[in-house]
């Protein structure tokens, strides 16, 4: 026996009744989600898996073979992982629709092969190993969904919380939102300097208010830009600094000597008109 | 063999690197410029680095020693038109902290503008201590 006639025939021969005990574990289980996916889809899928599933069996018993069945078999779990993944099934419910059907399995091959204890065993250990191996693999997709989700939004964060304003002439204004880690302070950075260029400022107003904590990582990442920034010819002002932030970087021994620092954008802002040569005058108090 | 050309307006010397920058490039630089420092009496060094777009740990140095030596001759170098991605190497690659003392301006014509005011501050500095002493 190099292939399973027993398991793909016992499979194909009983396919409506595995897929009738199947349907009713998977609903009487506690993973069921009954908010989150009909039992027409549900059956739809399982109809769908198994028929895919004895053919597959049919050719080999590795779930990574390269054949078409498999691959087949593969892709419609693959989008049964994503669309479970994006309905916000957990991983173990989705996992569980193909754990659940060892129990229907178990129960067919031990009617029919209840004359040979030895191939009965044998063919259970079959099916737990293949299915084993599915179930993982569902788990595995699913990760990789959620993993793109979390990497799309990562990339939309960038370009969101990167903008770098012009305040007045020569003088550009960096609002920072959101921790920095050394990816976005390079983006920042390369952003900060191309704009100096366009723009010829010769200040740049770095705002920290958004920053909600300032460690040792981020403080070193802040004075890399100023120091970019410096040699390119552009002097920074960092403003924007909490009382907590202030504490905290003198305890964490931080130096900011060489940094010109403000309480607020305001005063940053007043500080980088003295230095470009502009005041700014209430009309009214002038005479 | 590349040459790179040190021009002098009033007290000031321009210096533009237009080629690829080596490091043997780099010294001779240093060498001429410091002569011609000696030589013309100069004041004040432009190194307008625009055209410059690969700097390694090396010249990074070099121009940092160079500015210091020229103060040490009475001249203050000025470095301009540094590009954004040669300052962020510079400063990935920890040179920035030697870099540090060195003053730094966006284009000639800033550059320039500072120079002279520079200049002309400490030269009334200069004959303040003249006359006390």
């Amino acid at each position: 026996m190099t292939n399973s006639p027993s398991l793909h025939a016992v499979i194909k021969q009983s396919q409506i009744e595995i897929l009738a005990s199947w349907l009713q574990e998977q609903l009487a289980s506690p993973t069921w989600r009954p908010d989150l996916m009909t039992e027409p889809e549900l059956r739809q899928q399982s109809e769908e898996f198994i028929a895919l599933f004895a053919e597959a069996l049919q050719t080999t018993d590795n779930p990574n073979a390269s054949n078409e069945q498999w691959v087949r078999l593969r892709e419609m779990l693959a989008s049964i992982s994503r669309l479970r993944a994006a309905r916000g099934f957990s991983p173990v419910e989705t996992a569980t629709f193909i754990f659940s059907l060892k129990q229907s399995l178990f129960s067919k091959l031990r009617v029919a092969l209840k004359e040979d204890a030895e191939a009965l065993v044998t063919e259970i250990w079959r099916v737990t190993t293949v299915l084993d191996h599915l179930g993982l693999y569902t788990t595995e997709i699913y990760q990789k969904t959620r993993e793109d989700v979390i990497r799309r939004q990562q990339a939309e964060m960038l370009e969101l919380s990167t903008p770098v304003v012009k305040l007045w002439e020569g003088v550009l204004a960096l609002p920072l939102i959101g921790t920095l880690d050394s990816q976005r302070t390079q983006i920042v950075m390369e952003n900060l300097l191309q704009k100096i260029v366009e723009t010829g400022s010769s200040i740049v107003i770095v705002d920290i208010t958004g920053v909600p904590t300032v460690d040792t990582l981020v403080a070193q990442h802040l004075l890399k830009t100023v120091a970019a920034a410096r040699l390119m010819g552009s002097d920074c002002i960092i403003s924007g600094i909490r009382p907590q932030t202030a504490q905290t970087l003198v305890h964490l021994g931080v130096e900011l000597r060489d940094v010109i620092t403000r309480a607020t954008l305001a005063d940053a802002f007043v500080l980088a008109l003295q230095r470009t040569g502009f005041s700014i005058v209430r009309p009214g108090k002038q005479s | 063999m590349d040459h790179i050309p040190i021009l002098k307006m009033d007290n000031i010397l321009l210096v533009s690197i237009q080629v690829e920058m080596h490091d043997r490039l780099a010294l001779t630089l240093q060498k001429n410029l410091m002569t011609s420092i000696v030589e013309t009496g100069a004041r004040g060094v432009l190194l307008d680095i625009t055209a410059v777009e690969t700097v390694d740990s090396f010249i990074g140095r070099v121009i940092a020693n160079t500015a210091s030596m020229t103060r040490i001759l009475n001249a203050e170098t000025l470095l301009v038109g540094m590009r954004p991605e040669v300052a962020i190497t510079l400063v990935e690659l920890g040179v920035s902290a030697s870099l540090k003392g060195i003053r730094t301006a966006l284009n000639v014509d800033k550059g320039l503008q500072t120079l002279r005011t520079l200049l002309a501050t400490s030269d009334i500095e200069n004959s303040r201590y003249g006359e006390t002493g």
